[in-house]
């Protein structure tokens, strides 16, 4: 039995930069079949309990070595509406593979000998959609239709839990295009369109309808799409406004929010400017504010940019604290490294600097030591006094967090948020303050992963369909 | 998202302005003065906010008029009478506060002056006293004349060039009017030079002025920050805290700037395109 664990195959960095295709290549059959026989199908596994959907990942993996994909691809979609995006995106790390019996680093960073549970997983998921497998899916048991707003992870996942019900579901989706961050968020390179395309064609075969350029809570309130006859409304509004760091500055051209940037680039593909005619602009010098997914993705995106537009390379990531308490996943902090991304830890912006075009030119820096544990049980980073620098910088994006967009909490009459502007849920169904109005992903839990949106979303879709 | 009127209702050396009347039924239930759409023509399209001009909830209808000035608007200027819009969305951002506040000035610059016309309106409507200034660069750029004389009390026309009424600025008739006169608000939209005049000559007067503002945009609901711009010291973004602001409070430096940051990309896209 091989004991080493199989490597996922890479485009290699020097030919990656220069595009937005996939960086992963996935396992082939063999390495899948050798990867799983790795699993020593633990009596009483505990890579279950890691995961937010409960897969039952002991089976899957068991039946891989049993060459029964199918088998395993239903033994998936049973609790994962969507295994070749989670494939993708999930930071296993962190959740499956962190407590695998052959992960020996319970405390840090998951050493390799864990179970590539995640690569599995999206060999899978892509098995399946290759060829064609879907879900048997009940008849209609309820007469209710059930409107679901948003399209992103929560969104989808809590539209195919229904669907798969028979429930009738109609998703209402604010942008031209559907996948919430899926599709503006998350770059091609880490999640292909075709795949994301593939995983909603999916949710069409079941039934759900999608209606586009709808933004509730403007187009259409709460009430109306009550009295359109739907018995039940599932929120899945995302964590949609960005934070900025409340800088001298901050508002010179080229400062991007991380959203607006990735935005431009992923939702509008602004990199096949001027095929596409959303511009973005790149700079010399770009800076990434941040430590966590999305400040990479940003990051990534620049510096594919730079290469596309003949700009030598030079994209730095600016974090307080250091490498060990970045949130971003060890893989895309790796992959950021191997292309050429430079990180400067310890470091805090304070304020930005104009050149005469009213476009950034510097960036004002302090840097920082770490201090106690915070709330978050993070060690706090602390400024050291006096010892300002500067960094070039004529492009910086900010990717220091999200908070709760509140178009559709600021017109709706009764429904109860909390001091973050999240909205609070009866943490045993997902109902709200609303009676048959639920809500899931990171409008409840405020920033979190695509995995843990769509635990909520099942959990939610789960308590509404107990009363319909 | 069917465009069933179309007509270029201005036509200089060029600058073509044109009207729009689309069917959006929900749009056209839910809209309220000084609102906007966003708009795609094409999936590689831009995003692009334009103000409702006119909802028409019976007919289905909304009505957009806006100047050709970049692609996009070159683009849906293209448009024709059956044509489909690649997207639609809206309403969005926060409606004008209409009440009666006594003497109001509407001053509308350039394709401006579309955007103050159902301002004037419901105003009007309100009660209202409705002077107002209306001004583009000549005669043949002066849209709406007609309506917007049906429903003020006194209009002052301004041209650049004296083609048509004073030949000046905007802003001239505006402290003209004030050195005879006090008025209790004034509504501007046009072009930021013109909208932070505006501002500075409403504060020597004492009287709140009220802009609505083009800033840049991408999704318009929320998301993104493009058109983040500061208001009173604080950040707010103009999609869901605007698109109007008080005058006086805005940072118009950063505005005018930050509207400038893909000028040249604009202009290398219409060159390789148009």
């Amino acid at each position: 039995m091989p004991k080493v664990p199989v490597e996922v195959k890479e485009l290699a960095a020097v030919f990656r930069v220069g595009n937005f295709n996939e960086v992963v290549t996935g396992y082939s059959q063999e390495e899948a079949l050798s990867e799983a026989s790795r699993c020593i199908q633990c009596k009483n596994p505990t890579c279950i309990s890691g995961c937010p959907v409960n897969i039952n990942i002991k089976k899957f993996i068991y039946q891989i070595t049993q060459q029964d994909y199918a088998g395993a691809y239903f033994t998936i979609r049973a609790t994962n509406n969507f295994p070749s995006i989670c494939g993708r995106v999930c930071p296993a790390e962190y959740q499956c593979r962190k407590v695998c019996v052959l992960n020996k680093n319970k405390a840090g960073n998951v050493s390799s000998e864990a179970i590539n549970i995640h690569f599995l997983e999206r060999f899978i998921g892509d098995y399946g959609m290759q060829h064609n497998l879907t879900v048997s899916q009940k008849n209609n048991l309820s007469k209710n239709k059930i409107a679901v707003i948003g399209t992103g992870p929560a969104g989808l996942c809590c539209a195919g839990e229904l669907a798969r019900n028979g429930v009738k579901v109609i998703v209402f989706e604010a942008l031209h295009s559907c996948g919430g961050v899926l599709r503006y968020g998350i770059p091609n390179f880490r999640l292909p369109r075709e795949i994301l395309d593939a995983e909603i064609n999916y949710l069409i075969k079941l039934g759900v309808e999608f209606k586009t350029n709808l933004l509730v809570g403007k187009s259409i309130t709460l009430d109306e799409l009550f009295r359109q006859g739907f018995s039940k409304i599932f929120l899945g509004l995302g964590a949609g406004v960005p934070s900025f760091l409340g800088i001298t500055g901050e508002n010179l051209c080229n400062i991007y929010s991380a959203n607006e940037f990735l935005t431009r680039v992923n939702l509008m593909s602004a990199y096949k400017f001027p095929q596409y005619h959303t511009p973005v602009n790149i700079g010399k010098h770009v800076l990434v504010v941040g430590g966590g997914n999305t400040a990479l993705d940003a990051a990534r995106c620049a510096l594919r940019l730079q290469k596309i537009q003949g700009i030598k390379p030079s994209v730095k990531i600016i974090y307080r604290r250091t490498e060990m308490q970045m949130p971003a996943r060890q893989l895309e902090i790796q992959h950021a490294k191997e292309e050429g991304v430079e990180f400067k830890f310890l470091v805090q912006p304070k304020e930005f600097i104009a050149n005469d075009r009213g476009f950034v030119g510097e960036l004002t820096c302090l840097n920082c030591q770490l201090g106690d544990q915070d709330v978050s049980g993070r060690k706090r980073s602390e400024v050291i006094a006096g010892s300002d620098f500067n960094l070039p910088c004529d492009l910086a994006i900010i990717a220091i967090g999200l908070k709760a967009n509140q178009v559709l909490s600021s017109v709706t009459l009764g429904l109860k948020t909390d001091k973050y502007k999240d909205i609070i849920v009866s943490p045993k169904n997902m109902e709200t303050s609303i009676k048959n109005v639920f809500a899931g992903g990171d409008i409840v839990g405020g920033e979190g992963t695509v995995i843990e949106a769509m635990g909520m979303a099942k959990k939610a879709a789960v308590g509404m369909l107990q009363n319909s | 998202m069917k465009i069933i009127s179309k007509e270029v209702i201005a036509d200089y050396a060029g600058v073509r302005i044109v009207r729009l009347l689309i069917i959006a039924p929900e749009i056209s239930q839910k809209a309220l003065v000084g609102q906007f759409v966003v708009v795609m023509t094409t999936e590689t399209g831009e995003r692009i906010p334009l103000t409702i001009v006119q909802a028409d909830p019976q007919g289905k209808i909304i009505t957009l008029i806006f100047q050709e000035v970049g692609l996009t608007t070159k683009a849906l200027g293209a448009l024709n009478v059956g044509d489909n819009l690649y997207a639609l969305l809206g309403p969005l951002g926060k409606p004008t506060q209409i009440k009666n506040y006594g003497k109001v000035i509407l001053i509308g610059g350039g394709v401006g002056i579309a955007e103050i016309y159902p301002v004037a309106k419901s105003l009007k409507q309100a009660g209202n006293n409705i002077t107002m200034i209306i001004g583009a660069r000549n005669k043949e750029l002066l849209i709406l004349e007609n309506e917007l004389k049906d429903i003020a009390d006194k209009i002052f026309l301004v041209t650049d060039d004296g083609s048509a009424g004073v030949q000046g600025f905007t802003t001239l008739v505006l402290e003209d009017l004030f050195k005879q006169d006090k008025y209790d608000l004034v509504y501007a939209v046009g072009p930021i030079p013109m909208m932070s005049k505006v501002s500075a000559i409403s504060r020597l007067s004492n009287t709140k002025a009220i802009v609505s503002l083009n800033a840049l945009m991408v999704d318009a609901t929320g998301m993104c920050g493009c058109c983040r711009v500061t208001v009173a010291g604080e950040v707010k973004f103009s999609c869901v805290d605007g698109p109007e602001f008080e005058a006086e409070k805005i940072d118009w430096e950063e505005l005018g700037k930050r509207n400038t940051m893909y000028l040249d990309k604009e202009q290398h896209i219409c060159k390789i395109i148009i």
